[in-house]
């Protein structure tokens, strides 16, 4: 019996309401040095001052407000509703594929955005406004092609991978092939390919806000079906659950969430794998536990991931998807030997 | 047929295959079985035991002949019905125990108890199956018997009216069988499902209210016990 599972055996409830608090503690803390730390840095006592204040009374209490209330605040909450859309996305997809190492990707929503972003910003330049449109419906299409390409009576996970591998590839391949013919035009296509957070505004947030109080919302009326696809497509036909259905409605689910993510602040990659295997090796499996847990996971490691990127490197900012690249690579790998030891593995 | 049949299974006949591989499993299988019946269904291994009961479950589709639970016929059920039926009537437990790994007992049972109406009270439940110390245990935590009460407790937390149990006791020991079986005597006395067990094992027959005996894919003897034993009287 591993250490893991031996406490597991404790009071369940117990455990879970600590994890909770330490993620959300964390996270607390993690937002408060994220409006903090930057080019200038700020006290705990000025970022409450400028949070609180009605009126500014000199110049330099004006600035800091600025900067904390219109500049860091916004990218901070955006960290939050980007990093728990990817999680639950990905959770909600690892589910459907009975594969810990799914993630949106798999579905083809980054090729997807990526393709029609692309297409956007270098042969449809005066329509650059509308990539965050284009790149959700281009995510929706590519999905939806894939699910197209691996119906057979059904949705088996491992058709829905290989279909996912063959659209991933030609689009790939399409995206290479427009960036080489416009290799001296790529600037646009590079922020949105390395998914950032720099510049976003209120405005991202109010979008993004929406987009995540709807796809959260669906998601969590997705917890039965999700904990049931883990039991195996026959089991979970003799429960009495229409396993294609719930498939693709957990599928539409995570596409749309990470869709909405991918168009407003472009790629970021392992999110959606990582945050919610923390979350599993923390909690469990059981989804009732396991979304709220992943909403804490994923929204720390975004905005963990951004803080460190426009802080890591004084005078030069390193979007978000480089620094979860970078950083989630190894964990990957990390993840890939320990597996063995996963709660219940 | 008995008058007050609640399960009927009337002339079914399956074949897989094509051409000279081409193999009858069932060949017009008929038989009834009562509400609140233990029946247990013996045959040796090709028999036609375990086609029987997918067939019954919805799982699969009979050739020939009908299936009617109530005196619906399942072949008039499209698949959104049948998931209902399913979801609704039937329980399933099975020689493997089919736990997901990363919940614990309690969290496995819950995850039959979200797909029912009126599902039972799982601590109750828990207490029946004699699993509540164990409730927040994982599987591999558990010895085959705890398993097996945790698949137990899974198709039986949907109240279903019927609960098909397909050699529940193969992967077990002699005693952990007689436990097992013991059980599945209780739950059908104290819940009133109607349990259709499918076993190689004769002596179980002297615990069922009915054993139906298969060979060959059809019905070679019916038999109603008016003194059945205690599963704690069996002997193997």
């Amino acid at each position: 019996m591993s250490k893991t599972n031996a406490n597991r055996t404790g009071n369940s409830l117990l455990r879970t309401g600590a994890v909770w608090l330490i993620l959300a503690a964390a996270l607390a803390a993690m937002f408060l040095i994220a409006l903090g730390v930057g080019s200038s840095g700020y006290s705990l006592k000025e970022i409450l001052h400028a949070l609180g204040q009605a009126e500014p009374a000199n110049t330099t209490e004006r600035n800091i407000r600025i900067i904390v209330t219109q500049l860091r605040l916004p990218r901070a909450l955006l960290a939050l509703l980007v990093g728990s859309c990817l999680s639950v996305a990905g959770a909600l997809l690892q589910s459907v594929m009975r594969n810990p190492l799914a993630d949106p990707g798999t579905i083809g929503v980054s090729a997807g955005a990526g393709t029609a972003a692309i297409t956007i910003l270098l042969l449809f330049p005066h329509l650059s406004y509308s990539v965050p449109l284009f790149a959700f419906l281009g995510a929706a299409l590519a999905c939806l092609l894939i699910y197209l390409l691996a119906w057979k009576g059904g949705v088996d996970p491992v058709r829905i991978i290989l279909s996912g591998v063959a659209v991933n590839s030609v689009l790939g391949g399409y995206n290479a092939f427009l960036q080489l013919q416009n290799s001296d035009n790529l600037q646009g296509v590079l922020g949105f390919m390395n998914g950032s957070l720099a510049g976003r505004s209120w405005q991202e947030v109010r979008v993004m806000a929406v987009y995540a109080a709807a796809g959260l919302l669906l998601a969590l009326c997705c917890i039965k079906n999700a904990n049931a696809l883990q039991l195996g497509d026959e089991m979970a036909k003799n429960l009495g659950i229409r396993v294609n259905g719930a498939r693709v409605a957990l599928s539409a689910v995570s596409a749309f969430l990470a869709a909405a993510t991918v168009s407003e602040v472009g790629m970021i990659g392992f999110v959606g794998l990582v945050a919610p295997h923390i979350a599993r090796m923390l909690v469990g499996s059981n989804y009732k536990i396991l979304i709220p847990t992943c909403i804490l996971t994923g929204s720390l490691m975004v905005l963990l991931a951004d803080t460190l990127g426009r802080t890591v490197w004084p005078g030069t900012e390193i979007p978000v998807g480089i620094v979860m690249s970078v950083t989630g690579g190894p964990f990957f790998l990390y993840m890939l030997r320990k597996r063995g030891n996963f709660r219940g593995n | 047929m008995i008058k007050d049949a609640f399960l009927q299974v009337s002339g079914v006949y399956k074949a897989y295959g094509e051409g000279e591989s081409r193999q009858e499993v069932l060949r017009g299988m008929d038989f009834s079985v009562r509400k609140g019946e233990f029946c247990v269904l013996l045959g040796p291994s090709g028999s036609g035991k375990s086609t029987l009961l997918n067939i019954i479950g919805g799982i699969d589709q009979a050739d020939r002949g009908y299936i009617a639970i109530n005196g619906d016929k399942l072949e008039d059920l499209d698949e959104k019905g049948l998931t209902r039926y399913r979801r609704k009537h039937l329980g399933y437990v099975f020689q493997l125990y089919n736990l997901i790994p990363n919940l614990n007992v309690k969290e496995n049972i819950e995850v039959g108890a979200y797909l029912s109406e009126h599902p039972l009270d799982i601590d109750e439940l828990l207490q029946t199956l004699g699993l509540y110390e164990h409730r927040h245990k994982l599987p591999n935590q558990l010895s085959g018997g705890q398993q097996q009460r945790t698949s137990i407790g899974r198709a039986l937390v949907k109240n279903p009216d019927i609960l098909l149990c397909d050699e529940p006791t193969g992967a077990l020991d002699y005693n952990t069988s007689k436990e097992i079986l013991k059980l599945m005597e209780d739950v059908n006395q104290k819940y009133g499902n109607t349990v259709i067990m499918v076993t190689h094992n004769e002596v179980i027959a002297k615990m069922a209210d009915h054993a139906i005996r298969l060979r060959d894919g059809v019905v070679r003897s019916e038999s109603y016990n008016e003194q059945k034993l205690n599963a704690a009287e069996l002997e193997w």
